[in-house]
């Protein structure tokens, strides 16, 4: 967590502030903070009276529902929480009879809505509770994406000021000294508050106690890298309504790598493509000069070619002149020897 | 005479193209209405189970892939030094810019508190969260892209010394925007790392940003190859000389490249369900569509685009294209919404509204409405008389 927040703080604030907060030791292992809080839900004490549902409502002064708290048949459908209501009971029939389960935000130790929160609406708490903060939400419910229990809420009916709505482990009365609205009104304490460290120690004793009676697990002990609300049940999770496939890693677990790679590729692409540049530049270059060789080497080839062809011709046209001249004394000597033959033959005849 | 050129301009304003982007903008300007008087439960299938819907499976994950032109062009010319490229650098990075700009746009919509927007990088920065990766990229790259595209404009407007300044900068701003590019690509993929309950295990991978990534590389080329058919016709007469000779080789590089891409990006996903060892899955439902996802939209185009190259067939290639940006989408859709929420009752999965798919469509006409005004205006398909040949 705070080595991502480190490598974070390099990209969003420059290395001057990052260099001034010490490094920590990467292979140090970070628990949960010690006045982490939560509470134990246990489902074999549950009857589904929803009387946490209506102190929920009452304590976070939500709108009063269509049915009243006291009307049970809503129990016959499963139902989620939405923007008016942080926690809902639902009623399941299992393999072990009929089963109740509370669902509310599990305030996780390393919160997939904290982590995947773009401008930190929420926060962990040192005393357990996840908070959120709307003055600086968005609205972009990645929060919602991000949480494996689908616990965030939107208000998609407000056009302007919609906020994301969650059970807030009553953060407010837990700083008044209270405990949590639906913790305090159960009428059949399956609800626990205390330490985190305390109710897990609560909760073996229960299961060490009554093995036949309850599931060997503590739900939420490891889940998703573990949670402030657990839960024991008498059967198995998935039989009330719960995911078991959620595996141990924390969702800040899930995207350290992707966030890792971040000023890796920064650091690395300017020189891998600075590089791609330099070759592709060089080459270009380098088939340029070649080219400029070719063109004059042709032409060098071409101006000798051309030179002997002169010489060549030159001499063609010197030898033929030469010849034309020898024809042409020939011709002249001829010329110039009839005459004389002629006048030879006249001299004869006198004579 | 001058009456007959009257004719001729009033009859191109009732093209069947014209009336139906105006019905289209009059039907978003309602929604519009709609979501900012009523909020977006009035107009949207979303709910507490499904944040996310069209508006980021397509106007975001879609835009952002489909602008990738943008960077893979600019790369080619620039970096890779394949000069005959050239001219198809101003269209892609003008349909780059418009993309992302569009993008948050529609973000607009689909945000809480549109005017909010800046606050992640301005008021607290949530630095652990990847769309606080996404969101810093995205607006320093769609800075980088505007830069990008300035000097068409400044060549429109006659500024001679500050166009020539950010000439100069063109190596820097290339190598600035393929490394924005490859994070905020890649991050839009990383968005879901977080969710292994929720993405069908055949599409979730912890390889998914580096899926995205490469799938954007696909999804550029074959955006270029697909708007270059699209906007050949019509826009023919203001494509220049250099254009329109370079254009069939740049179709036959352009299709080379992807055809070996897409191969790529077949072979990651190999290993991605290797990895996993999701084998088991692609006998059930959602592994037969995968299957088509793989297959038809990236084993067959990466095919086509072979067959096309090796025979200088064109229109194989363009349907090569078609079907790789279609294969885009397809993949997207499935990480956002088909394989998102696998695990709910078929009651309480998301479907999109009426208003959603007509805010998409209105953000897609005002895309091609803008890219087809300013491409008329300033020297995209040409180049400038007073520049000529300054690559």
């Amino acid at each position: 967590m705070l080595r991502r927040t480190f490598l974070g703080l390099l990209g969003a604030a420059g290395a001057s502030a990052a260099l001034a907060t010490p490094a920590k030791a990467a292979n140090k292992h970070f628990g949960p903070h010690p006045d982490t809080h939560g509470v134990l839900f246990d489902a074999t004490r549950c009857i589904g009276c929803r009387q946490c549902e209506q102190a929920c409502n009452e304590v976070n002064e939500l709108p009063a529902p269509a049915k009243p708290f006291d009307d049970l048949t809503v129990l016959d459908v499963e139902r989620r929480t939405d923007d008016k209501t942080y926690t809902v009971v639902n009623k399941y029939q299992t393999s072990k009879g009929v089963f109740f389960r509370k669902n509310q935000c599990n305030h996780c130790l390393e919160p997939a809505c904290a982590s995947a929160c773009f401008v930190k609406a929420f926060k962990k708490q040192p005393n357990g509770a996840v908070t959120y903060d709307a003055s600086v939400c968005v609205g972009c419910r990645y929060c919602m994406v991000a949480c494996p229990f689908s616990i965030p809420t939107y208000e998609y009916d407000e056009p302007l000021t919609p906020r994301v709505r969650k059970c807030t482990m009553c953060y407010p009365r837990l700083q008044e000294g209270k405990l949590p609205g639906c913790v305090e009104r159960c009428p059949k304490e399956a609800l626990t508050f205390g330490l985190r460290e305390e109710l897990i120690k609560i909760a073996r004793k229960r299961i060490e106690t009554y093995p036949d009676r309850y599931v060997d697990h503590i739900y939420g002990e490891h889940e998703m890298g573990g949670t402030s609300w657990m839960y024991l049940s008498g059967v198995p999770f998935s039989e009330i309504g719960m995911r078991e496939d959620l595996g141990t890693a924390s969702a800040p677990e899930l995207t350290a790598g992707p966030l890792a790679a971040v000023p890796i590729v920064v650091g690395l692409w300017p020189v891998l493509l600075g590089g791609i540049y330099a070759v592709s530049q060089r080459n270009a270059k380098v088939a340029n000069e070649e080219r400029v060789k070719a063109v004059k080497d042709a032409l060098r080839r071409a101006g000798d070619e051309a030179e002997k062809k002169l010489h060549e011709e030159l001499g063609k046209a010197e030898q033929a002149s030469q010849r034309r001249i020898e024809v042409e004394v020939k011709k002249a000597v001829e010329e110039a020897l009839a005459p004389k033959e002629e006048d030879a033959g006249t001299n004869e005849e006198e004579s | 005479m001058s009456v007959e050129t009257t004719a001729v301009a009033k009859k191109s304003l009732f093209t069947p193209f014209n009336l139906i982007a105006t019905v289209i903008l009059i039907a978003g300007l309602v929604v519009t209405v709609m979501r900012f008087t009523g909020g977006l439960g009035t107009v949207t299938n979303l709910d507490q189970n499904n944040p996310w819907g069209l508006w980021i499976g397509f106007d975001l994950l879609c835009g952002v892939a489909l602008a990738a032109g943008g960077y893979t062009t600019s790369a080619a010319c620039y970096l890779f030094g394949l000069k005959r490229y050239h001219a198809g650098v101003r269209p892609a990075i003008l349909t780059a810019f418009l993309g992302y700009a569009l993008v948050v746009f529609a973000l607009g919509y689909d945000v809480g508190r549109p005017w909010r927007l800046p606050y992640p990088i301005f008021v607290q920065q949530g630095t652990t969260s990847l769309l606080f990766e996404v969101g810093l990229c995205v607006m320093i790259y769609l800075s980088v892209l505007f830069v990008e595209f300035t000097p068409a404009l400044f060549e429109w407007l006659g500024m001679k010394k500050i166009r020539n300044i950010v000439v100069k900068a063109t190596l820097a701003l290339t190598i600035l925007g393929v490394i924005l590019s490859t994070l905020h690509q890649s991050s839009l993929g990383a968005l879901y790392t977080i969710v292994p309950s929720k993405l069908h295990p055949l599409w979730y991978s912890q390889y998914l940003p580096v899926f995205f990534f490469v799938s954007s590389i696909c999804a550029g080329l074959s955006m270029v190859i697909f708007e270059g058919t699209l906007s050949h016709k019509p826009m023919h007469h203001l494509m220049d000389k250099e254009y329109l000779d370079n254009h069939d080789g740049l179709i036959l590089g352009f299709g080379k490249a992807a055809s070996l891409v897409l191969f790529g990006y077949f072979a990651i996903k190999v290993i991605g369900l290797a990895y996993d060892n999701n084998w088991h899955y692609l006998a059930t439902g959602y592994g037969a569509w995968f299957l088509v996802e793989m297959l038809g939209f990236v084993a067959l185009p990466s095919f086509l685009y072979a067959v096309g190259v090796r025979d200088k067939n064109l229109t194989v290639i363009r349907w090569a294209a078609g079907l790789t940006v279609l294969g885009i989408i397809v993949n997207r859709f499935n990480i956002s919404m088909v394989a998102f929420n696998y695990q709910l009752p078929a009651a309480q999965r998301y479907f999109p509204s009426w208003g959603e798919i007509t805010i998409s469509l209105f953000v897609v006409t005002i895309g091609v409405l803008a890219f087809r005004f300013i491409s008329t205006k300033m020297p995209i398909f040409y180049e400038h008389p007073d520049y000529k040949g300054e690559h």
